[in-house]
């Protein structure tokens, strides 16, 4: 059977999507992730398109049953984005998605970690448009760090590709696990793309700057490539198990305290793939083949919550609790839809994130974790008090803000429809979504003890909010922003360098010569011993010649933002 | 907006105060199952009648507060970064 590699469709789809206008384009924007899917269905497990480049061999496409599940994954959420996106009339929004889905599919589909690294960096220029489109100062900065920090991510990727394959003489993506250098500078890339603790900051600067479709197609593809990432080459390595436990405790309490309803939902997208990043970290077959459908689950029921979101924004242009409510009553589709992804979040019986989050907890008591499940129901508590619950509260009901407008345009209620009806379908009947998994499924979600013990967890939690609100200890909605770790670069950074220039001024002209002088000094003799006479100069390879020049790019990234 | 504002379920008070009824009924009710059913246990610590009860309203209690604490640290005017 002949396939052709998947990225290949939607990128030149994209070419089709820039020649056409109007109803035409529509369709070629539907049309793509339908063929795309038509031609994933046909395909095989196995090796799909090699290439070579210099001395090394490409696997361009490799599939197993891993890269397939996030394959048919990634075609859903590219369909249900497009449908979401029809009404927007600006090419560069839907240009770049479909770009911007094609390097997802690229690099879930990679066999080796060059092309990974190509379509990694592809996910980052691709995107930032989906960012840029809001067309406001604000948006422009915002996009600009972003893309900083995830091009960051792909020079720390390649840096720790080449010494890998200096060291090992092997380019393969397959299980990496942490020794040496080379692999911590991987897992290091890995965990900025999926918002590890202190690196994860980008996601909730960027996500709810881009314009209300985009953050739909951004919550889709970035982090889940990262955990796709993680799940290939560190199953089993335990610092996630704690790395996964802190993202999915720490967001929680940022999200309680948030205004704008959409970063409150960035915050929450960490708090999720937390879950995920634990499973993996454990690394059992029900552990991994729990992070794997949450993953699923949460790009249908994330996406689902950003799109009511995204309506709300589209309009009322208002996205902040503070300002929001009542709007039931003129948006009740969209807030039944709302609810339903609310309920998926919080793992309620019958609705997704039931039947994927419970497989991790019970392996994490299984595998010894009992702290780390405690913190996990922490964690669910939570994600239902400040995703299913402050979310439709504070936008749908909550105060009357006074705020009259019309229903969603309809391709928004369709996509959002589509998405809640695989809600309940994948919560219902979770057995389809668990035979594609990458191990062969022996869980059993629908038990006496699961459904009476979530159940409980979940009402005594709204009587929680419920009790807090009625006794006026509930914090307000106020208009304002909280510091992250964003401050430091956004804040600290910067005036540390102006100081600094301050004080270089003020110490004048005569200390400059003697650096100077100094200067050339120290690099004589480092021409003496490395230089290509010098006695270090004779173990130089070239590897490590890539190695530096990575790194000198990637200090300039950083020195040229700081400037 | 034209139509005089027609009343929407919650505008009638009444009906907010059964919402929050209803809420209690279904924990008194799931609380009750407790006792009622024997549930299997993964975990020592689940055997503490209404564990699940008690650790989801604990939680979310001290999630709140302990988040509104941290207002008092981390939170800034909306224009902070603006300059």
């Amino acid at each position: 059977m002949t396939s052709l590699a998947p990225f290949l469709i939607f990128f030149v789809g994209a070419i089709f999507v820039l020649l056409t206008r109007g109803v035409l384009r529509s369709i070629v924007l539907l049309i793509i992730p339908i063929i795309g899917a038509a031609n994933l269905l046909a395909m095989g497990e196995g090796v799909h398109l090699q290439a070579t480049l210099f001395d090394y061999s490409l696997t361009v496409v490799r599939a197993d049953k891993l890269s397939l599940l996030f394959g048919y994954l990634f075609h859903l959420a590219a369909f249900i984005g497009v449908i979401f996106s029809l009404h927007v009339r600006d090419t560069v929004q839907h240009v770049s998605g479909v770009l911007y889905a094609g390097s997802a599919l690229g690099a879930v589909f990679a066999g080796d970690m060059i092309t990974l690294f190509v379509f990694w960096e592809l996910l980052a220029v691709t995107s930032v448009f989906l960012i840029l489109a809001r067309r406001s100062e604000q948006s422009f900065r915002a996009s600009m760090r972003y893309l900083l920090i995830q091009v960051l991510s792909g020079v720390i990727l390649l840096a720790g590709v080449l010494l890998r394959a200096h060291e090992t003489g092997s380019i393969a993506f397959d299980f990496i696990g942490l020794d040496g250098l080379s692999s911590w500078l991987i897992f290091l890339a890995f965990g900025i793309k999926c918002a590890f603790p202190f690196l994860h900051n980008w996601l909730t600067d960027a996500y709810p700057e881009a314009t209300p479709t985009g953050t739909v197609f951004l919550s889709a593809f970035t982090t889940k490539v990262a955990v796709y990432s993680l799940a290939r080459g560190f199953p089993g390595t335990e610092l996630l198990v704690y790395i996964g436990a802190t993202m999915a405790m720490f967001p929680i309490f940022f999200a309680v305290i948030e205004n704008d309803l959409r970063r409150v939902l960035a915050y929450s997208l960490i708090n999720q793939v937390g879950f995920m990043v634990c499973g993996i970290g454990i690394g059992t077959a029900l552990a991994i083949n729990g992070a794997i459908s949450h993953a699923f689950n949460d790009v249908i029921f994330k996406g689902l919550l950003f799109m009511t979101m995204g309506a709300v924004l589209y309009r009322t242009g208002k996205i902040n609790g503070s300002e929001l409510g009542g709007l039931y009553k003129s948006m009740p589709l969209t807030t039944g839809f709302c609810i339903v992804g609310a309920a998926s979040i919080s793992a309620f019986p019958l609705f997704s994130g039931f039947v994927s989050k419970s497989m991790v907890m019970v392996a994490a008591l299984e595998e010894g974790h009992p702290i780390v499940w405690l913190a996990l129901l922490f964690a669910s508590a939570g994600v239902f008090h400040h995703a299913g619950i402050k979310i439709p509260f504070f936008a749908f009901f909550a105060h009357d803000s006074g705020i009259r407008t019309e229903e969603a345009p309809r391709n928004m209620l369709i996509a959002m429809g589509l998405a809640a009806v695989l809600c309940i379908f994948n919560g219902s009947y979770p057995w389809l979504l668990y035979s594609l998994l990458p191990y062969p499924v022996h869980y059993e979600p629908y038990t006496v003890a699961h459904v009476i013990t979530q159940t409980q967890l979940l009402f005594f939690s709204a009587l929680a909010f419920c009790w807090l609100k009625l006794t006026g200890l509930y914090p307000p909605e106020l208009p304002s922003i909280n510091i992250d770790v964003e401050w430091s670069y956004r804040k600290a950074l910067p005036s540390l360098a102006r100081w600094g220039l301050r004080l270089g001024r003020s110490l004048g002209g005569g200390l400059s010569t003697q650096l100077q002088r100094a200067i050339e000094q120290f690099l004589r003799q480092v021409y003496r011993h490395h230089g290509p006479r010098g006695v270090f100069g004779r173990t130089w390879p070239t590897g490590s010649m890539a190695f530096w020049m990575t790194f000198l790019l990637g200090t300039y990234l950083i020195v040229y933002y700081i400037q | 907006m034209d139509d005089q504002e027609k009343r929407h379920i919650f505008d009638d008070p009444q009906n907010v105060k059964r919402a929050i009824h209803a809420l209690y009924v279904i924990c008194g009710l799931s609380l009750l199952a407790d006792f009622l059913i024997k549930r299997h246990i993964d975990h020592p610590w689940e055997v503490v009648p209404a564990f699940y009860c008690i650790y989801g309203f604990v939680a979310c209690v001290l999630l709140v507060l302990v988040a509104k604490e941290m207002r008092k640290v981390l939170m800034r005017k909306d224009d902070y970064y603006d300059d």
